[in-house]
């Protein structure tokens, strides 16, 4: 992809909105109040008129607001989400206003461990308080009433967004029209909080992690390393990582005998950690994991057809075929309480060998259905 | 399949469908403004004429995710890729005015399972298939001493997925041991491209197809989960 594509949406600035200043706190899941906050946003296209065209695109654990475009002219690759934003793809900016928001707890320009308490002029480390997908969606809500908008024409995305999506769509009924939870679940199963767990004790293992207070020091690498390559594998499907990788060796044409990576696979994983350190903080590791870990949106209402009765949205819900992480019996949960209770829903499983990360890769099904979901959604009455 | 007729246009706005013969006979039983469950609702043409010329809620399972793509593209909103041989829990009793199968149970793993779970889950089933005592067929068989072979059954007995062939007879018997109530029989036979005609006089011979309605009769609504 190049600069001069004309599906691209160009340079984009990561604007920020500020809210919540003390006294006025936002009261978080956790029951503390907590202030000030900021989150970091992209927007691509126009608002219309009607202010009826906004799209919420809702960002996995370790994504960020820089859904689309260029931040600057020299940036080697675009958004995580360019296939899908821009003119003339699925997100069509010709015709929908196209939000992308990062969380509360992150670390890409919004409030998170990371960020200066204004009360001691240092970071918060461990004394951030625990946020969960709930307090991310209050969040985007402050945001979204900022940006002036009543109603979310679609609030869409996969894994850890897909959680935010069906928050969305349950606790402010009347502002979503259409949700499209991609690759995601109403919980986490007992294995994938296990996986969770073993990152954040990796991260916690390392002696750099001092109790989160690790700032101004050298920081956790290697266990913010690991964790992200326990992460990445959980993303693949056993027959993609085959594909890629077989047992084929790196740069060499016999095994080593020793500890350095022989295989392609190892190598891989060792890149796609270190690469993650130099972008990602550690304790926001901890914090949107555990998030994540703390969903379940049928708890507070007892059944998950509860949690959805009053939800007004029409659903896209989409799996994907090799998916263990979130496999498609979840996605059908979410299908079966929608059924339940009335509430309009698609849902599709497709087909693809490429596991959990399917929905951030190119995909003509992916594509056509998102387009046709929302054109077809946008023109029935909300 | 290779039935259908000319299109039919549903609206000014142009829509228009090709919907197979029992389809349209199938239309005419739904009541205005009814919930509908069209199972193996393919790419949702008849869904799509009923949402239109019925202002049914039109809902429809499919196991083809080709399918699903083609309904989405219609704007039918409530169609899920699944597997009907793993039943309809998703709804609850009698959550459903007419849940319909066309030319669909003679593929099924379980059509027993199925169509107990049909009645469950809806106040009537609407349920086609093609009738195997068709004379074409028995001709087949007796003169030929061949797998029969016609236009609603096209396939070689080595490829088919028709793995539980029925006749009208054999039908009737089977609602019977499941505990289902006929409430309808209507026997069909060609009349012409695309359009059918009701058989009244020997049926079980004379018609290629047949399409019952049906609901839950007093033994299933006695005895609801019986080992299967």
């Amino acid at each position: 992809m190049t600069m001069e594509d004309k599906c691209s949406v160009g340079i984009v600035e990561t604007q920020s909105h500020t809210f919540a200043q003390l006294p006025q706190e936002m009261l978080l899941e956790c029951g503390r109040g907590f202030g000030p906050i900021t989150l970091a946003y992209e927007t691509y296209g126009e608002l219309s008129p009607a202010k009826d065209n906004a799209i919420l695109i809702l960002h996995a654990l370790s994504g960020d607001a820089h859904a689309a475009g260029f931040n600057h002219p020299h940036e080697r690759h675009p958004g995580w989400w360019d296939i899908m934003i821009g003119p003339g793809k699925a997100f069509d900016t010709r015709k929908y206003f196209v939000i992308c928001s990062n969380v509360i707890g992150g670390c890409k320009g919004s409030t998170g461990p990371s960020s200066i308490d204004p009360k001691t002029g240092r970071p918060y480390a461990l004394t951030f308080p625990m946020v969960t997908i709930h307090d991310m969606v209050n969040a985007q809500r402050a945001l979204i009433d900022h940006l002036g908008i009543d109603q979310l024409l679609c609030a869409v995305g996969g894994s850890m967004g897909g959680m935010q999506v069906l928050q969305w769509v349950v606790s402010y009924p009347e502002r979503v029209r259409l949700a499209i939870p991609i690759a995601t679940t109403s919980k986490l199963s007992s294995q994938s909080i296990a996986f969770n767990e073993v990152g954040r004790q990796a991260i916690q293992s390392d002696p750099h992690w001092k109790e989160g207070e690790y700032y101004g020091h050298p920081t956790p690498r290697r266990g913010l390393a690991i964790a992200r390559m326990i992460g990445h594998i959980t993303y693949l499907s056993e027959k993609s990582m085959h594909q890629k990788f077989g047992r084929k060796l790196q740069d060499k044409a016999e095994y080593g005998y020793d500890f350095r990576a022989d295989f392609q696979v190892e190598s891989y994983l060792r890149y796609k950690g270190d690469h993650f350190v130099d972008r990602f903080d550690a304790n926001s590791y901890l914090y949107i994991s555990k998030a994540m870990d703390y969903f379940d949106l049928a708890q507070p209402h007892g059944k998950l057809e509860q949690a959805f009765a009053n939800v007004k949205a029409k659903f896209l819900v989409i799996s994907f075929s090799s998916d263990w992480l979130f496999p498609s019996y979840q996605s059908k949960e979410i299908v079966s309480a929608c059924r339940r209770v009335g509430a309009e829903a698609i849902y599709t499983e497709i087909q693809t060998d490429y596991g959990h990360d399917a929905f951030l890769l190119e995909s003509e099904q992916l594509s056509s259905l998102i387009t046709n979901f929302l054109t077809h959604g946008r023109k029935g009455a909300s | 399949m290779g039935d259908l007729g000319e299109p039919i246009r549903l609206d000014n706005a142009g829509t228009t469908v090709r919907l197979l013969p029992e389809h349209r006979v199938i239309m005419d039983l739904i009541a205005e403004g009814s919930r509908v469950l069209d199972l193996g609702c393919g790419e949702g043409d008849l869904l799509l004429a009923l949402k239109i010329k019925k202002n049914v809620r039109a809902e429809g399972i499919e196991l083809s995710e080709a399918c699903i793509q083609a309904c989405v593209a219609k704007g039918l909103f409530s169609v899920q890729h699944g597997d009907l041989d793993e039943g309809l829990a998703n709804y609850p009793d009698k959550s459903i005015d007419d849940v319909i199968l066309t030319n669909t149970i003679q593929v099924l793993h379980r059509p027993l399972f199925l169509i107990r779970e049909m009645a469950r889950v809806g106040r009537r089933c609407i349920v086609s298939f093609p009738n195997f005592a068709h004379w074409p067929v028995r001709w087949q068989l007796f003169a030929h001493g061949r797998m029969p072979k016609t236009g609603k059954l096209p396939h070689e007995w080595y490829e088919t997925s028709n793995i539980h062939l029925t006749t009208i007879i054999d039908f009737r018997e089977f609602c019977h041991k499941a505990g289902i109530h006929i409430l309808q029989e209507i026997p069909l036979r060609p009349s012409g491209p695309g359009r059918r005609s009701v058989v009244r006089f020997a049926p079980n011979l004379r018609a290629d197809s047949a399409i019952f309605v049906l609901e839950a009769g007093p033994a299933m609504i006695a005895n609801p989960a019986p080992a299967l």
